[in-house]
């Protein structure tokens, strides 16, 4: 497990460099907004893992109402912690790009406010998790994260369907990425994939190690109070 | 220019902070052990 961990912080830390270096230096430079378009490539990763963090969230949390497994519990709340923190960059880089491209930071467009509100959801789920000591903490949580599921395909489509300032998709069915950008725009999703996996993967087993930690002080207060 | 720093110092700030909120976490949890085990 230790091995195991110490090649993936190896693995991560050789394609950060890696994707940093093509995203500043290897990807070609824009013609109109120049190199503010290199913005582009840990946002738009950013974003895409948040979602995947989200989706194993929802999956994690329908499992754990239906079978009550707490390692579908914990598996919840870390997806959740760690795809806050990718949400957080995308809304923090999203306005430092919008700045000098649209001339404002911010703007109340459907895509933007969906992802705010994607965000503030899944804050007050972290939010309930740490501050409510009821014993159905878990399955409100889940409850509130299969709510918080459902803007995500809102914010995905936003742009698909309904006429928005933030630009249209550039990948995938109509997308016109130049292929080496397309290149160096998975090389970050790839990277930005391992954080998250690394990052994960060590608070799943923080949590874990705290849950036995609680569970053995509770049963050494029970067994030190007097009867 | 100043803008792209920005964004990827902005972005590796937000990381960086939530590595060191997990680091305070494993500290603490590290002592809660230790004065278990006395």
């Amino acid at each position: 497990m230790k091995r195991g961990m110490s090649i993936l912080a190896v693995v991560t830390a050789l394609l950060l460099s890696f994707a940093l270096y093509e995203a500043l230096i290897g990807a070609p430079t824009e013609q109109t907004m120049g190199n503010v378009q290199r913005i582009f490539y840990y946002h738009v990763p950013s974003a895409w893992t948040a979602f995947l963090l989200f989706l194993v969230n929802f999956v994690a949390s329908v499992l754990f109402l239906i079978r009550r497994d707490t390692k579908a519990d914990i598996l919840a709340l870390v997806t959740a912690e760690v795809g806050v923190v990718f949400c957080t960059v995308v809304l923090v880089t999203g306005p430092i790009w919008a700045r000098p491209v649209w001339g404002i930071w911010w703007t109340w467009d459907l895509r933007l406010t969906l992802t705010l509100v994607l965000w503030l959801i899944y804050v007050s789920y972290l939010v309930l998790r740490q501050f409510s000591t009821s014993s159905q903490t878990p399955v409100l949580a889940a409850v509130l994260a299969i709510f918080g599921a459902l803007d995500v395909p809102l914010v995905y489509f936003s742009i698909w369907f309904f006429r928005t300032q933030h630009p249209a998709p550039v990948i995938g069915s109509g997308g016109s990425l130049e292929p080496r950008m397309a290149h160096v725009l998975l090389i970050n999703w790839a990277a930005f994939l391992c954080l998250a996996w690394l990052v994960g993967w060590t608070r799943y087993r923080l949590e874990v190690a705290k849950r036995e930690v609680d569970e053995a002080q509770a049963l050494e207060s029970l067994l030190e109070s007097p009867r | 220019m100043s803008y792209l720093y920005a964004a990827y110092l902005a972005t590796w700030l937000i990381h960086g902070t939530y590595l060191f909120i997990l680091a305070r976490k494993y500290s603490k949890l590290r002592r809660e052990m230790e004065s278990l085990k006395k």
